[in-house]
């Protein structure tokens, strides 16, 4: 169900130079899956800011967010106790319901965020995770003690080779031999393409676009699928691999 | 009757606030905020005969108080919005919509609106001929009188209920257009759609949205739209539609002020889902502060 739903900032703290996160503690009722978002409004900015929910339990739920412009930067200035505003229910959300017992979670950068909770998830209903995540640099690397303190294995690489594998997400899955795993990736898009076209398994890709109203009334985060355009604020942001029509 | 009632060619509106066409889907994505039936009516999302994926994303940017859009007309074609969407709509709303329909040629323009015309559901034809997010049809009409008059002279000789022109506001001379399709026939005019506007990324001086250029809407171009309306009122007999840049009761005072009969509600939708809803209770008060008995009596005051 969506609504607007206010919110208290609990915590608002940098895990790297640009990385940051946020704890709001409010209604986290309506989530149903990881991988959905919330809208948030941001004093100034026009339109929300859509950020996927990292993880959350009944009284509070955090999100992790990259400084990238205005919007984002006017977040990481805001203080603990302040009240922010958000468009909540929003987003489809990751599946795992039908999937085997041995999955493969990949996230790339600021794509990571959703794939903590997905991983909470998945160990909670007795998965074999395998968390891929794949960063421009050490300094840039974010919550890789929190996905093994879940349990689960974390595999690393990074573009500079200053931490993990030197290369990409996929120098790791030919590496490691991980090509039939089923998988789950959120990232940037060159990201979600490379590791679909090189597995060899089916997988769950979180897109992410340019959003005006984040619950699918101005069709400006369409995206072409086998059954038609999809807005990826209502019918995403998750989408299946087969399903995608990719650009060139 | 209501303090918020107002005509448009005969058809009574319990208030004047519209949802504007692409800024509210087909409707029924906002029956979860709100009842729907609140609102005076609604303007359906731009229909084509074809179906249309519109442009390559991104295709949103936003800007300061408003927003750029580049969707280039998204829908489901003619067909697949009378079999799939608005059956779908009428499940939550049991008053009249306006039916927004856009094409690439007069046949196109015609086939649309006479399909989108023979529905009960359709009170009120709106003919976009401003989309600035389509090559070689929508706002190519707009920009020129004799074009714009032909399309409404199709449009008219085809279909019976009311028919409204969208206009565009990136023109020399918008009062020229007004009065084409005013003597074209035309029952009335919704105005403005959106301005040509453009961003680049501060970091890499690149577009941000694919197709370069979008339409510009939001709070900033309020006063362009005030203007305009207050210009073609002065020009045309018709009823006008006030679109650009709404956002509030006080807003909507404005704007019936500069000559419009009915309003329409189009970016703020995308920040706020109720922010409909929000005007329509607020107006009561603010007519009561403002001392005016009937909304309808302001239409136009603004014009001595």
């Amino acid at each position: 169900m969506k609504s607007i739903q206010m919110y208290t900032i609990e915590s608002n703290e940098a895990l790297t130079q640009d990385v940051w996160r946020m704890v709001l503690k409010g209604d986290t009722s309506w989530i149903e899956r990881p991988g959905q978002f919330v809208n948030l409004l941001i004093t100034g900015q026009y339109l929300r800011r859509p950020i996927s929910v990292a993880d959350w339990n009944e009284e509070t739920l955090t999100l992790i967010y990259k400084i990238v412009g205005e919007g984002t930067k006017k977040m990481a200035a805001l203080k603990c106790q302040e009240v922010l505003e958000a468009l909540t229910g929003l987003g489809n959300g990751f599946e795992l319901q039908h999937t085997p017992k041995k999955i493969l979670l990949i996230g790339g950068g600021v794509g990571v965020p959703p794939l903590y909770g997905l991983a909470k998830k998945a160990l909670e209903i007795g998965k074999q995770v395998t968390v891929l995540l794949g960063f421009k640099s050490q300094h840039e690397a974010f919550y890789l003690e929190e996905f093994a303190a879940l349990g689960a294995q974390v595999l690393v690489s990074t573009n500079d080779g200053s931490l993990g594998t030197k290369g990409f997400v996929t120098t790791v899955m030919e590496k490691e031999g991980l090509l039939e795993e089923t998988y789950f990736v959120c990232g940037p898009v060159a990201m979600l393409k490379a590791v679909h076209q090189l597995s060899r398994a089916n997988g769950q890709l979180s897109l992410e676009e340019r959003m005006g109203c984040g619950f699918g009334a101005c069709m400006g985060c369409s995206c072409k699928t086998k059954e038609g355009p999809k807005r990826l604020c209502v019918e995403g942001p998750v989408l299946k691999s087969e399903e995608i029509l990719w650009e060139d | 009757m209501g303090r918020l009632e107002v005509s448009l060619c005969g058809w009574k509106l319990d208030n004047p606030v519209i949802p504007a066409s692409g800024t509210f889907g087909f409707g029924y994505e906002f029956a979860q905020f709100y009842d729907l039936n609140q609102l005076g009516s609604i303007a359906l999302k731009g229909t084509t005969r074809e179906a249309r994926f519109g442009n390559p994303t991104p295709r949103i940017a936003e800007c300061d108080r408003g927003m750029i859009n580049a969707v280039g007309l998204q829908n489901p074609g003619v067909d697949q919005v009378i079999s799939k969407e608005l059956p779908r709509l009428k499940e939550v709303y049991q008053k009249k919509v306006i039916a927004n329909v856009s094409g690439f040629s007069l046949e196109e323009y015609v086939e649309c609106a006479q399909k989108m015309a023979a529905q009960d559901l359709v009170g009120l034809i709106e003919v976009n001929i401003s989309c600035p997010n389509v090559h070689h049809g929508g706002m190519s009409f707009g920009t020129d009188p004799k074009q714009a008059a032909k399309v409404t002279r199709a449009v008219k000789t085809a279909v019976s209920k009311p028919v409204f022109i969208k206009l565009t506001p990136n023109v020399t001379d918008i009062v020229a257009i007004a009065k084409a399709v005013e003597e074209a026939g035309a029952d009335g005019i919704s105005m403005i759609n959106t301005l040509l506007g453009a961003r680049f990324d501060l970091k890499t001086g690149k577009p941000i949205l694919a197709n370069i250029m979008g339409g510009f809407s939001g709070p900033a171009i309020k006063p362009i739209a005030l203007r305009m309306v207050y210009q073609v009122y002065e020009a045309v007999s018709i009823p006008i539609i006030g679109i650009g840049g709404l956002a509030s009761a006080e807003d909507v005072i404005e704007m019936m002020s500069a000559g419009a009969t009915a309003v329409q509600i189009g970016a703020e939708n995308c920040r706020n889902p109720y922010a409909c809803k929000k005007i329509i209770d607020r107006l009561p008060v603010l007519l009561d502060e403002l001392k005016i008995q009937n909304l309808k009596d302001i239409i136009g005051r603004s014009h001595s």
